[in-house]
């Protein structure tokens, strides 16, 4: 078992390494280099000293042997638009923001749509199986921005009970979150009903009727373990749903997190402040990734067996 | 012996897209305490549904018992009980054992919890006790190193091993009736011997009834008591082991045991098959279901169901060749079966 | 169990030929029940949800609505009017206008044919490179299949969006093409993946391991056991990855990565009409509304699709 996770754990860096790497030379390829459009109308010599300090004067080669080696230092540079801004330390508050907002939002909406899925899939074909469905396609469908701006529109313009952006306040909370569960509610309702459907179509479902086992009880010592499982696949990129519709709320609502900050920066150009966070994004999902394989092998003990071999 | 179990007029149709397909179409028999009952005949002929039946345990949605239909067990008409005499009696009277082990046991429980599901159900045991109990269970079905099984995933173990897992679930709580529906078709020649040895072993040390249901004559042979030969939807023939082994009447019966290889059988010769398939059991079919594919057909045959013509007090047969009017045919099996 | 009159009715049969031996019927190879291929009865089911045909309607009302609009109409949707700035809906511009007196029905009619182009390219494109990629690496199988899919997988590492961005970046996307390119880059990955799934799954089943068994060539059973199994899969998989796209799109135009003016496109759209959400709600709701309807549609049309093409509903 331990030789898995550290097995998976190499892999994860080995990938995370390479991840980088790509971005980094992407970034480079970017026409143009980022100081073009500041450094216009500098004298020579700031401009070189300008260059000098982002290190663009070097062949693209060493800019990326020094940039990995300040990575390891968890050093990411600074700012090249808000200079002497540190690209670390913003990412570190910025995306405290963001988790708080998203960790709620993926909570409580993971909870809801499981509730939802597992009603709907009991009472499959009548009213609150349409009505579960109903709102997971929504949820599906309705673009965040749409819900959003319906959600400012009537909560904030028309009813004035809740803010329409801001920061700071419990109150500011409310919007974002709700917004932003909607996805995991449909997602996670539509997924669990299947896979309820599914669990109930086994032959081990007859054997425990057989055992004359109440439904109530047959679906709750049978039937949920197993449909949750599957479950735990969607979870990586449930989180990656939630990140996308951050970037989309924290600029509607006004919110500081990594996402408006990341749109900021690309709206500005500013390259470190983008290849930073790009680092950072896709170190979070690799990393999600890694965390969802192991509570799959901790809990089907079918995988748990083929691992041990 | 007394009667425990009492089937009359049982019938049950499925609702499809193509229409209402007959699936069972009038089966009665009965079953006495200790007595085994095989359920003999070809994919499709009704015999799994009936089994299903009696425990009621056929899709509500889809499947449709029909309203004269009677399960009579202990006095109790089985399908008109409620939901809790129906929990107590499912794996309390009656128990059942599953075609393909592997898929009908829960993959994310242990052996032990599966077996002491039941004991806590029904005979309201606490976990220490329930647990002791499952531990006599899996060493009364011969399963080695009993202890570390209790705690084995299902997928930890042999097919065989499964199977018995399977039988010490139904058997925890000593019903009066196993229904055992195709318990050996997904197993080794050799694991089918040790677990139909291991079912006639139990069967006289608990005194349980028995319904097996299989498509195998072989199977039967030396573990029945009585056999009922079906045939699209219904029985065409019954009686004791050495009445349908010995002295059978019904054409199709003499097909099923010519159809099985005998180790006599010469070196080149080929092994019987029947010609033709089942009927289709969407088609009402008021005339003999086999009469199509039988060596002697008779007008009558294709025109109006057979009576059923009782030879001895246990030995029935639906076959025109019973008629006082039709020719007399002599069984065709005897030459290969010696 | 036989009552009095069906022995009667029974008797009535009775006649002297009644008991002469006809044997074995010639048809008895007969099958009652009509054949029907796997694509009819697709058809069929497909037919008897009543959802998913009205979602189909939908779509093909949607269509209409970005084709002929802007043939009819006298003005084009460029069309700058000082005069009629921020119009609320009306009987001349039954959408309103936006700030520049533009009429709005024509912008979104026209925006629309690009967002829809750009979900249907976008999905095509990336369905078909996955499956041709999957396809191949499922067939091969072994080392090929190993590499092939490690750089799937640590393609797939790197969040989609991030990618879109960063090329709309690089590619400079001022065109529809290059916008296209930008997502679609890494888009094929999910595919890749769920198609050689498949083929793993297939190519494992007796069926096939019985038709190499009768000599069937390689080539028969790649295209009349192998593709049949997996394009149900793949036309599902389009369906659902064309509103993927959509959002794609108008997600990046939201950030100012996406169609440009003069072009418009319903993400645009949107975008420019954010800020003045309290004063004209009603520029943000059309496009919302089509992108959202769009949306829909194509996800309801493919729920319906792989409902009917699943082979397992069969009753």
């Amino acid at each position: 078992m331990k030789k898995y996770i550290f097995k998976r754990c190499l892999y994860m860096v080995f990938t995370l390494f390479i991840v980088i790497t790509i971005t980094f030379f992407l970034m480079k390829a970017v026409p143009g280099d980022p100081l073009t459009k500041m450094a216009k109308n500098l004298p020579e010599q700031t401009k070189a000293n300008f260059y000098a300090k982002y290190d663009l004067d070097k062949p693209v080669f060493n800019q990326y042997i020094k940039y990995m080696g300040n990575l390891v230092h968890l050093d990411l540079g600074e700012s090249v638009v808000y200079a002497g801004r540190s690209i670390s330390e913003t990412i570190s508050t910025t995306s405290l923001v963001s988790a708080s907002v998203g960790s709620i939002a993926l909570v409580i909406g993971m909870t809801i749509g499981i509730v939802l899925g597992i009603v709907a899939a009991l009472k499959k074909n009548r009213w609150p199986d349409y009505i579960v469905m109903i709102i997971a396609i929504l949820g599906i469908t309705i673009p965040v921005f749409v819900l959003a701006s319906l959600f400012q529109y009537v909560f904030a313009v028309k009813m004035n009970v809740l803010p329409a952006s801001g920061w700071g306040e419990a109150r500011h909370f409310v919007l974002p979150i709700i917004v932003l569960g909607f996805g995991p509610i449909a997602t996670y309702s539509r997924y669990l009903k299947s896979s309820m459907l599914d669990t109930l179509d086994q032959d081990y479902i007859l054997t425990a009727r057989a055992k004359g086992l109440s439904e109530r009880k047959i679906i709750s010592k049978h039937v949920l373990k197993n449909s949750i499982i599957p479950v735990v696949t969607i979870f990586a990129s449930s989180v990656v749903g939630i990140f996308t519709g951050a970037f989309i709320i924290e600029r509607m609502f006004s919110i500081p997190g990594i996402g408006f900050y990341f749109i900021d920066s690309v709206n500005n150009n500013d390259y470190t402040m983008i290849l930073g966070t790009t680092i950072f994004y896709a170190a979070l999902f690799i990393v999600m990734q890694l965390l969802v394989d192991i509570v799959y092998v901790i809990i089907d003990p079918r995988i748990k067996s083929s691992i041990m071999k | 012996m007394e009667k425990i179990l009492s089937v009359e007029n049982l019938r049950v149709s499925f609702n499809t897209y193509a229409g209402e397909v007959r699936a069972v179409r009038g089966v009665d028999f009965n079953l006495h305490a200790g007595e085994t009952l095989a359920f003999v005949g070809e994919s499709g002929c009704g015999k799994t549904v009936t089994a299903k039946a009696i425990m009621r345990l056929l899709k509500e949605d889809i499947a449709d018992i029909k309203k004269d239909s009677k399960i009579i067990y202990k006095g109790k008409d089985v399908l008109k009980m409620s939901k809790k005499e129906l929990q107590a009696y499912r794996g309390d009277e009656v128990g059942m054992i599953f075609q393909d082990p592997m898929s009908s046991l829960n993959p994310t429980m242990t052996c032990g919890n599966q077996i002491m599901e039941s004991l806590i159900l029904h005979r309201d045991l606490d976990k220490k006790e329930a647990r002791q109990e499952a531990l006599k269970m899996l060493k009364l079905v011969k399963i080695p190193d009993a202890e570390k099984r209790l705690d084995s995933y299902p997928h930890e173990l042999s097919g065989g091993m499964r199977q018995r897992i399977m039988i010490a679930i139904a058997l925890a709580c000593n019903p009066s009736v196993l229904i055992a529906d195709e318990p050996t078709t997904a197993l080794d020649v050799t694991i089918q011997a040790q677990i139909m040895d291991l079912l006639n072993e139990l069967k006289h040390e608990l005194n349980m009834a028995i319904i097996l249901v299989t498509h195998d004559l072989g199977v039967v042979a030396n573990f029945a008591d009585k056999i009922q030969v079906m045939y699209a939807g219904q029985v065409i023939e019954r009686g004791t082991i050495d009445e349908i082994f010995s002295a059978p009447k019904h054409p199709y019966t003499w097909a099923l045991l010519k159809s099985v290889p005998k180790l006599s059988n010469e070196n080149k010769q080929e092994l019987y098959a029947l010609e033709g398939t089942p009927p289709d059991l969407i088609l009402p079919l008021k005339h003999c279901p086999f009469a199509k594919r039988c060596k002697y057909g008779m007008k009558i045959c294709h025109e109006i169901m057979p009576d059923a013509t009782n030879m001895t007090g246990s030995h029935e047969v639906s076959c025109w060749l019973m008629h006082p009017d039709a020719p007399k045919i002599e069984a065709d099996f005897h030459e290969e079966v010696k | 169990m036989q009552s009095t009159e069906n022995i009667k009715k029974k008797n009535d049969y009775l006649n002297k030929n009644s008991f002469d031996i006809v044997g074995v019927e010639d048809d008895f190879q007969e099958i009652s029940r009509p054949r029907v291929s796997y694509y009819k009865d697709a058809w069929r089911r497909f037919k008897q949800n009543k959802v998913a045909l009205f979602a189909l309607f939908i779509l093909f009302a949607l269509i209409i609505f970005v084709v002929v609009p802007p043939i009819l109409s006298s003005t084009t949707f460029n069309q700058i009017d000082k005069l009629s700035r921020n119009l609320k809906p009306c009987s001349d511009h039954l959408f309103g206008t936006d700030k520049l007196g533009r009429d709005l029905l024509l912008r979104v009619a026209v925006g629309g044919r690009v967002s829809i182009v750009i979900g249907i390219a976008g999905a095509f494109i990336t369905s078909i490179l996955g499956c041709i990629y999957g396809g191949i690496s499922a067939y091969f199988g072994g080392r090929v299949d190993d590499i092939m899919m490690r750089i799937v997988e640590i393609l797939i590492c790197i969040p989609y969006l991030i990618i879109v961005i960063l090329m709309s970046l690089i590619l400079k996307s001022e065109s529809i093409g290059t916008l296209i390119l930008a997502m679609t880059i890494t888009g094929w990955c999910g595919v890749a993946r769920l198609v050689r799934g498949q083929i793993l799954q297939i190519k494992s089943e007796e069926y096939i391991l019985a038709a190499k068994a009768m000599g069937v060539s390689s080539f028969r059973i790649v295209t009349k056991y192998m593709i049949p199994n997996v394009i149900g899969i793949v036309i599902v998989q389009i369906t659902f990855a064309i509103p993927g796209y959509i959002f794609g799109e108008a997600f990046l135009s939201y950030i100012g990565l996406g169609i440009q003016s003069p072009g418009t496109s319903w993400g645009a759209l949107a975008s420019s009409a954010q800020p003045m959400l309290a004063y004209h709600p009603y520029q943000l709701f059309f496009p919302s509304l089509m992108i959202a309807l769009t949306m829909l549609s194509f996800t309801l049309v493919g729920d319906g699709l792989r409902d009917a093409l699943d082979p397992k509903m069969r009753k």
